[in-house]
């Protein structure tokens, strides 16, 4: 059988990925955001910004717990849709709920650790962002590109912890989504022990035959 | 003359190999179509979660909402505002009432589960007699007076919302409480069946607020049973509830079964789960942020730019003589 060609992938994440985002700014227009559209739209968008950035943290797990290579190829758009949720997230936050009010903002940056922790998750994002093309792994070189890139990990468990510290009693979706992370995490953690425990054996048979 | 049709020039003839490409295509755009309305869906659906869209299938509304002669009322009380109340839609698709859901929208789905005919609510502890009321009994003895208030919720939004009930005073007067009644503890009801979240664990249920006494015979406390001329729908605390305008919205008790007088201040159901962000007191206060945010300001529902936050709520003629001498950053 010919290999499947998956060249409607990524148009297709990228459409399906803006369909919340238009699905928002129809309800917002329409008035169906209930009587808080602003905080309504506010929290939608982080958590799709956190939606987004679990499924790009989850495309290398799923490569190792089923051998899909299929997620490795979204994994940049997953990444790039989270980043583009966190702007929107942040700009809404800025503009429309604070009023642009940019000190009464600075001061709930400095003085709120929910604030401070989404705020650097965003800060974060931006140098992923800028060198999320091609050409920026051959700028950096792979591995600086590399080390750079595992910024996203943290990113992830700020944007939970930036969850957890907001809501008010039921803590029940903050702690789903810090578990996708953390089986990620463990299932990584797994596979690198693999890759290292097979190359001291490869190691050790090659000096017992020499 | 030909007989025969002349075949198609050459350029007119599909390649072979585009032709073969004609499924894949067909197959790559199908998948296409289904992968991006499958992912847009799930993620709409996903991140609506716990968000405040309006309710899918709002409850009924109480009868004399539609058509019906809406209640008597007696009298238009004082300390009335002349901002404009909030719309029905708004006061009763936007609630917190944690027993019905989490989030904003579902105690308007659920609020009909609230069976309020017959209610009665138990008077006990420091008073010349316990005795157990009933609405109608409650109705009949205050009649009903509109009190259009301002509501200010401990996460800086708030409504103007035009009560109808009678003064907390008059019924603490009434019910001629002992000496050693310092404090008064309100009850909300306790039976997942009407309030089907109690199921869950989020906060210790039944959920319990207290005033101090001379808090509860201050003129502005009220116990509501309608808004907007009718009966108070199940999400808004049906049938009776506390209003209590100069503190954060989850003073306001709802659904009430039990009025308590006692000696001790009583522990509270915000304060017991988060004793940090939410205090006895919880009166509204632009200068003592909760932890989280900031209560300088707040947004009035239904308005796009905020608004400066009064201290309380803009009752403080009323009722800052009350804390006169108290660390209000202390006792919070």
């Amino acid at each position: 059988m010919a290999k499947p060609r998956l060249n409607w992938l990524v148009p297709a994440t990228i459409t399906g990925a803006l369909i919340p985002f238009a699905s928002i700014a129809w309800r917002l227009l329409r008035h169906r955001l209930g009587a808080n559209p602003i905080a309504t739209a506010l929290n939608q968008i982080g958590l799709l910004s956190l939606i987004f950035l679990c499924a790009s943290l989850s495309c290398t797990p799923l490569k190792i717990a089923f051998t899909w290579n299929w997620p490795l190829r979204i994994r940049r758009t997953l990444g790039l849709c989270a980043f583009f949720s966190v702007g929107l997230h942040f700009l809404v936050y800025l503009v429309l709920d604070q009023d642009l009010a940019v000190l009464a903002v600075a001061r709930d940056v400095l003085k709120r650790p929910f604030i401070a922790v989404g705020f650097v998750a965003f800060l974060l994002l931006l140098p992923l962002a800028v060198t999320s093309r091609k050409g920026s792994v051959a700028r950096l070189g792979f591995s600086r590109w590399q080390l750079l890139h595992r910024l996203a990990y943290l990113i992830g468990v700020l944007a939970v912890l930036h969850f957890y510290l907001r809501v008010k009693a039921d803590h029940t979706q903050p702690i789903l989504y810090g578990l996708v992370l953390g089986l990620g995490f463990i299932l990584r953690g797994a596979a690198k022990l693999k890759k290292s425990r097979d190359i001291r054996l490869r190691a050790s048979s090659h000096s017992a035959a020499a | 003359m030909r007989s025969t049709p002349p075949s198609p020039p050459s350029t007119e003839i599909t390649a072979p190999a585009l032709y073969a490409r004609r499924r894949e295509f067909i197959k790559s755009g199908a998948l296409f179509v289904a992968t991006s309305a499958a992912l847009g869906a799930g993620l709409t659906s996903l991140s609506s979660l716990g968000g405040a869209d309006p309710p899918l299938r709002p409850g009924p509304l109480p009868p004399t909402i539609n058509g019906a002669a809406p209640w008597h009322i007696g009298k238009r009380g004082q300390f009335g505002t002349t901002e404009a109340p909030n719309s029905y839609e708004e006061i009763t698709t936007y609630n917190n009432y944690y027993e019905l859901g989490l989030s904003k929208s579902e105690p308007a789905t659920l609020g009909f589960r609230i069976k309020p005919h017959p209610w009665t609510v138990h008077v006990t502890g420091e008073v010349a007699e316990e005795r157990t009321l009933d609405v109608d009994t409650l109705i009949g003895w205050f009649g009903l007076e509109e009190r259009v208030y301002r509501m200010r919720c401990v996460e800086a939004w708030s409504m103007v919302i035009p009560w109808l009930g009678f003064p907390l005073a008059d019924l603490v007067k009434r019910l001629a409480p002992t000496s050693r009644a310092k404090y008064v503890r309100f009850t909300t009801l306790l039976d997942p069946e009407q309030l089907p979240n109690q199921e869950s664990h989020v906060l210790s249920w039944p959920y319990v607020e207290g005033l101090r006494i001379d808090e509860a015979t201050n003129p502005l406390a009220f116990l509501a049973l309608g808004l907007y001329g009718a009966p108070l729908p199940g999400q808004n605390g049906a049938p009776l509830r506390l209003v209590v305008p100069w503190k954060y919205g989850f003073k306001g008790g709802k659904s009430l079964v039990e009025i308590r007088f006692q000696e001790h201040q009583p522990e509270t159901t915000w304060s017991r789960s988060a004793p940090s962000e939410y205090g006895f007191y919880a009166n509204v206060n632009p200068a003592v942020d909760h932890p989280r945010w900031s209560q300088a300001t707040e947004r009035r529902i239904g308005e796009f730019s905020r608004r400066k936050t009064l201290p309380f709520n803009g009752y403080a003629e009323q009722v800052a003589e009350l804390y006169r001498g108290m660390d209000l950053a202390r006792y919070f």
